[in-house]
């Protein structure tokens, strides 16, 4: 059956409109703060026969853009061999094993079969990111746990609802593993209710174009997003692409991982190789293959916004396994850090191959970490505990045409940071500082994004910090002659003696009293292009407003300054910049 | 209250392109409209030039209503009044950094400009904690030496922004008397003074917005009531507010920030107000402009109001505004073939410079209009006549050339499926609006205006599964007509945040009788003759542990306890069709509206009287070949102004007017009624 173009459009423009509705719903719904306003959570549609992603929400978390079919397959195949129960109308799997197409046990899927005329048509599935599952530490990201089982409960795919009834049998058991089981009801319902809206909806679409012309849209639409793909690719000049990324260390032992990657562009295909990467480590930061291809899958879409989220746009894209690296985790190591940390240091990764070939289009490495300080302690005046954390962002890397954006979140996320105010009347926590990290950006002829700089004192009772953030050991890298950005940095302040954590930017558990004050800075963009093309006034205006001072413009971008009232000594800048190799872009 | 002599009414409103304006008579019934082109220097010109032509003498007009644009360019342009910042040491960077975002969710770029520039965000020592409770004492001393540098650096308003200024505002209250003796200037707004809510980012930014937009819109309300009084008027000015409602000239700068979005809110207020006359008081409103469209929800005659309201990419302006919606589609949004082989229409625009190509001043990129124009729905002589450089053939050939030939199809195919397809993205737009708004657009009827939204309503209508839709006397004018028929409006936002078990409920009642108080007051104390006033009463609520909020409309200012949790619960099941009685309940806000209605004017000279013919086939003038369905129809086209009063017309029709282009599809149906709406049917198939 072939439909026209229009049709087409149409029906994709419908599909989309199905997952957007799904994840208004969830989020609006939901308890969490993690999904209900870090939009951590994601709903798509997949395909009955292997669980290939027909669309998904434009809103979601982008790290979920490639995980969710690898889960969603993973079920199907396992109920094709037994191993799990065959499914009925109105049942609703719940699954949050990473080994089994996932991230971490914190992201829970929830999957249900959609029917026509009695035969299973497609899968609707969402995650959502639950604020505990059990574990060594609440919420799950421990920076030292050496195992799976340390991490928290891991469920396979069962039937948590059934026929549309809640399994009250399954439901007390997660209960009875989990932090503040009390509230998750709610989320668990808000979960639920998303797919019911997206099952309303997409019979109202398919209602109206009919079974067969929606089916063959979907197949049609997934070889248009390939063909949209390999356009795009075939600008990429044939040849390999090679790139190396850093994550500090596993938490466990002090040594850093290295992610290799060499990027082969032949025709209209890409091919990705992490050979030579670092072997699997015995701290939280092994990646699991689903999140690994997904890191790829959402680097690629920061590069080609305009390709839609679809099995069909992943279809160029070769992978080569990793097996025998980090970056293809097997039971039983531990991998909570790799939704959060590792996939950002694999999208790094990309982004560094690939800005050569696409300079346009690419920018400079961004802070690629979710900054993730937890403090978990007990609140003498209130009597109770309590556990907080703080994620920040960081600067973004400079690209062809601007500066890098000021304290953005994570590449694989896109959620708000709650504010000092709302920290403080929940927390017994007290800021001293909350400012852009000055010097931080890299610099470069378009010069990196600031990173963000906070001091938190815990006021009363007793407390320990945990942290498992990223990019302490080396800065986010620039691109095209760009230096590196701003370096993570973590001080503890305990009695007035400086605690700088071995592994620069994890540590777990470090014990604090009233009065201890822990102070982080986090990592600034990578620069893009060569430091002494920036333009000097430009370099004058950051000195002007304090970004950096008069000996950084000196050093990172060979401009001096003299004043007040401050100036550029162009004489003396063009002396310290030595004869001009390329013309300054204007 | 002041009862003058002629009651004569006007309603201008200064838009990004045009300045409207409207005179009601309402004595006479006589209506009078002018249309000049906007002057962005001083806007002030073009009002009183739209004035000129409607009025030989000012001394006979009683009531001068004014919507402007001013406050908002100043914002989206960043053309703002150097403004200083004095806040809490270690936090002057709270306005750069923002919530840590990104403008969209792929794409690892962005840029933003915050109001106030860094070399004035100056700190001083102070520190008050989420209780309330003094950390550390304001210095005095650093305060006035910061007004000092502020000054000296030729500012011109300063901005007071402590955290936790919403539990204490004492600091902040002492800091502007040191400020104002060192210094002293109307220009100061305290943090807390517009927004008493904890999140210091958007409690800071709404402050900075309305000290940096303060002398601009002081400045320029003063030259245009100096400019009227010149002229002979004696009357009172008021200026349109972003929630719909209008404040006095006198006052309307110490809350600048107000004034924000006051165009689109006065073109939603006038939909409300026409459609409530109509008998349609549930309205889904649609305003398609060139670049983008404004969807707005209107439920019981009543816009919906936010106050938490992002105008642009990180720049929220958190005061109560009518809640309107942008969707990125507009007439001038441009149609490509993507490298997959598939249409798309958007995001990018041709805006207003080019334009499309049928505006002939060098577009050559097809968008939503030339697909208008060729289909018949637009009428061609009318852009004939435009320009020389551009003709209906040319943008035959590039739609032909852009998007018919990879297509395999011709020109009107491919402009047929330009309409298609964006009328698909803009009913999905409308629908997400209008079920996050909590409604299902099936409920409602469309309200159509400005120059373009008539030409796509019944489409979308039809899209949405809306049964009907209306579209104004006056499509064109609506902004202009929103600010005569406005209200006197007051909105008054407590925040509460606990658990409804754990409060005293004679304290609700006690803060809704404060509001009423307050409003009550105000209104009372403006010099504008009112009919009666209405309150409206309503709380946000939460489960215990959610973030969203959803508001409760209430009845009455006294609920029980009980009420107030069923009202909830019932409220929270129609919507996300989940019950939780398992979790406490969270009383979040309380609000009161304290609306001041003004006597009720008559709409139904909106459309001269005398100029009604008395058959259909007199206001006809002519036919013309309009393409829908895949096949061209002989279409009658009509002139509006000319429609009998008791219309009965089939479509497929084209009704043109000076200002607007109506589309009826086949199968639909149109009435007029006495205010000279459209009322349109839509017809089931098509």
């Amino acid at each position: 059956m072939s439909i026209d173009a229009i049709t087409l459009g149409v029906i994709q423009a419908g599909l989309q409109q199905v997952c957007d509705e799904m994840d208004l719903s969830f989020s609006r719904a939901a308890f969490s703060p993690v999904i209900a306003e870090a939009n951590d959570r994601s709903d798509g549609i997949y395909s009955a026969a292997d669980g290939a992603l027909i669309a998904q929400g434009a809103g979601g978390l982008p790290v979920f853009v490639g995980t969710m079919q690898y889960s969603t397959r993973t079920l199907i195949r396992m109920i094709e061999k037994g191993e799990v129960p065959a499914p009925r109308p109105g049942d609703i799997y719940i699954v949050n094993d990473p080994y089994l197409g996932g991230t971490h046990l914190m992201d829970v899927r929830f999957a249900r079969p959609f029917y026509r005329e009695g035969k299973i048509f497609c899968w609707l599935s969402n995650t959502g990111h639950w604020p505990d599952t059990g574990g060594s530490v609440p919420g799950g990201f421990s920076a030292s746990a050496t195992a799976v089982e340390q991490e928290g409960l891991r469920l396979p795919p069962v039937r948590l609802f059934k026929e549309g009834e809640l399994d009250r049998e399954i439901y007390s058991i997660i209960c009875s593993n989990i932090r503040v089981a009390d509230q998750r009801i709610g989320d668990v319902k808000a979960q639920a209710a998303a797919l019911l809206v997206g099952e309303e909806r997409l019979n109202a679409l398919i209602d109206r174009y009919g079974d067969a012309t929606v089916s063959a849209a979907i197949d049609d639409l997934r070889t248009r997003a390939a063909t949209q793909m390999r356009a795009y690719i075939r600008d990429i000049p044939d040849g390999i692409y090679e790139s190396v990324a850093i994550v500090d260390s596993d938490g466990v032992v002090n040594e850093p991982l290295e992610i290799r990657l060499a990027i082969t562009s032949q025709g209209d295909e890409l091919t990705f190789d992490f050979a030579g990467s670092s072997p699997p480590c015995r701290g939280p930061m092994n990646s699991v293959l689903a999140t690994t291809h997904s890191s790829i899958y959402l680097a690629m879409r920061h590069i080609f916004p305009e390709v839609p989220i679809s099995a069909g746009a992943f279809e160029p894209l070769n992978i080569i396994r990793p097996a025998d690296t980090f970056l293809d985790a097997q039971y039983p190591r531990p991998v909570s850090g790799c939704a959060a940390e590792v996939s950002q240091r694999i999208a790094e990764a990309v982004f560094a191959a690939l800005a050569e070939p696409l300079p346009e289009r690419v920018t400079a490495a961004p802070a690629g970490t979710s900054g993730n300080f937890a403090l978990g302690g007990n609140d003498p005046e209130r009597d109770r505990d309590y556990v907080m954390y703080q994620i920040s962002g960081g600067g973004y890397g400079g690209n062809y045409l601007h500066d890098g954006l000021s304290n953005g979140c994570s590449t694989i996320g896109i959620s708000k940071a709650p504010p000092v105010e709302i920290m403080e009347q929940a927390f017994p926590v007290l800021f001293h500082q909350y400012a852009l990290h000055e010097g931080s950006g890299g610099a470069g002829r378009m010069r990196g994004g600031f990173g963000l700089e906070y001091e938190v004192e815990v006021r009363r009772g007793q407390a320990q910090a945990s942290f498992v953030m990223d990019h302490g050991r080396v800065g986010p890298q620039g691109a095209l002659g760009g230096k590196e950005g701003g370096k993570n940095k973590v001080t503890v302040w305990r009695d007035g003696i400086a605690h700088i954590p071995d592994h620069f930017s994890k540590e777990q558990n470090i014990a604090l009293n009233a009065g201890d004050r822990v102070h982080v800075r986090t990592p600034g963009g990578g620069g893009y292009g060569e430091p002494f093309e920036r333009d000097p006034n430009l370099v004058l205006e950051d000195v002007r407003l304090g970004r950096y001072s008069v000996e950084e413009a000196r050093e990172l971008f060979g401009v001096v300054i003299v004043g007040p009232p401050l100036a550029a000594d162009l004489t003396q800048t063009n002396k310290l910049r030595g004869p001009i190799v390329n013309e300054p872009s204007v | 209250m002041v009862c003058r002599g002629s009651g004569k009414i006007v309603g201008v409103d200064v838009g990004g392109t045009f300045t409207d304006l409207i005179l009601l008579d309402p004595l006479s019934g006589e209506v009078r409209l002018s249309k000049v082109p906007s002057t962005t220097e001083n806007q002030a010109f073009g009002a009183l030039s739209a004035l000129e032509q409607v009025a030989e003498d000012l001394a006979e007009i009683d009531l001068i209503v004014h919507g402007t644009t001013t406050t908002t360019n100043a914002v989206l342009e960043r053309k703002l009044s150097k403004t200083g910042l004095i806040t809490t040491r270690g936090f002057r960077d709270v306005l750069e950094l923002g919530r840590r975002t990104r403008p969209s969710p792929y794409g690892m770029t962005g840029k933003f400009e915050p109001i106030v520039s860094r070399e004035f965000r100056l700190e001083v020592d102070e520190r008050i904690d989420a209780e309330g409770r003094v950390v550390t004492p304001l210095n005095e001393n650093e305060v006035a030496d910061a007004a000092r540098e502020l000054l000296e650096a030729e500012c011109e308003s300063v901005v007071i922004h402590f955290l936790h200024a919403y539990a204490n505002p004492a600091h902040e209250l002492h800091a502007a008397r040191v400020v104002q003796e060192v210094w002293p200037n109307e220009y100061i707004t305290t943090g807390h003074s517009l927004l008493s809510e904890s999140r210091e980012f958007e409690r800071g930014v709404t402050a900075a917005v309305n000290a940096s937009v303060q002398p601009l819109l002081e400045v320029y309300i003063r030259q245009l009531v100096e400019e009227l009084h010149a002229n002979g008027y004696s009357g009172e000015v008021l200026v349109m507010n972003g929630n719909g409602g209008m404040v006095s000239s006198h006052y309307v700068a110490r809350e600048a920030a107000k004034t924000v979005m006051s165009g689109p809110a006065s073109g939603v207020k006038a939909a409300a107000y026409t459609g409530s006359r109509a008998g349609f008081r549930n309205l889904l409103t649609y305003d398609m402009g060139g670049t983008s469209s404004d969807v707005a929800l209107i439920l019981d005659a009543e816009p919906a109001v936010s106050n938490e309201i992002e105008i642009e990419y990180a720049m929220p302006i958190h005061v109560p505004m009518v809640d309107v919606r942008t969707v990125g589609a507009g007439g001038g949004s441009i149609a490509k073939i993507n490298p997959g082989g598939l249409l798309e229409v958007g995001p990018e625009s041709a805006g207003a410079n080019p334009g499309p190509i049928c505006y002939g001043n060098g577009g050559t990129k097809p968008t939503i209009s030339d697909a208008n124009l060729l289909l018949g729905r637009l009428n061609p002589e009318k852009f004939a006549s435009l320009q020389s450089s551009s003709s209906i053939e040319m943008v035959e050939e590039l739609f032909e050339r852009e998007l018919g030939a990879p297509l395999g199809i011709n020109a009107v195919g491919a402009a047929e499926a330009v309409v298609r397809i964006a009328n698909t993205k803009m009913a999905g737009a409308i629908r997400m609006v209008s079920i996050s708004l909590g409604a299902d657009p099936r409920d409602f009827a469309l309200f159509a205006f400005g120059g373009a939204g008539p030409l796509h309503a019944t489409a979308l209508a039809r899209e949405l599964a809306v049964p009907k839709v209306l579209i104004p006397a006056r499509p064109g004018i609506t902004n202009a007509l929103g600010c005569v028929v406005a209200d006197l409006r007051h909105d008054f936002v407590n925040t509460v945040n606990k658990p409804l078990d754990a409060i005293d409920i004679d304290d609700v009642h006690a803060v809704f009788e404060r509001q009423i108080r307050e409003g009550e007051n105000l209104i009372n104390g403006e010099k504008i003759a009112i009919k009666e006033i209405n309150r409206f009463y309503s709380v946000d609520m939460q489960f215990v542990g959610q973030t969203h909020l959803l508001r409760v409309d209430l009845d009455f200012p006294t609920p029980s306890t009980h009420e107030l949790r069923a009202a909830f619960e019932d409220a929270y099941f129609k919507r996300f069709k989940v019950d939780l009685q398992e979790i406490r309940v969270n009383l979040v806000n309380i609000n009161t509206s304290v609306v001041g209605r003004r006597s009720e004017l008559d709409l139904s000279t909106l459309i001269d009287p005398k100029g009604k013919k008395l058959s259909l086939s007199e206001a006809e003038t002519g036919y013309r070949r309009v393409f829908f369905n895949s096949e061209w129809h002989r279409t009658p086209v009509y002139w509006r102004d000319h429609l009998p009063s008791n219309l009965q017309l089939k479509g497929p029709a084209i009704i043109e007017q000076m200002d607007s282009t109506t589309v009826l599809e086949p199968g639909d149906y149109a009435e007029c009624d006495d205010d000279g709406n459209m009322i349109i049917t839509i017809g089931t198939s098509l």
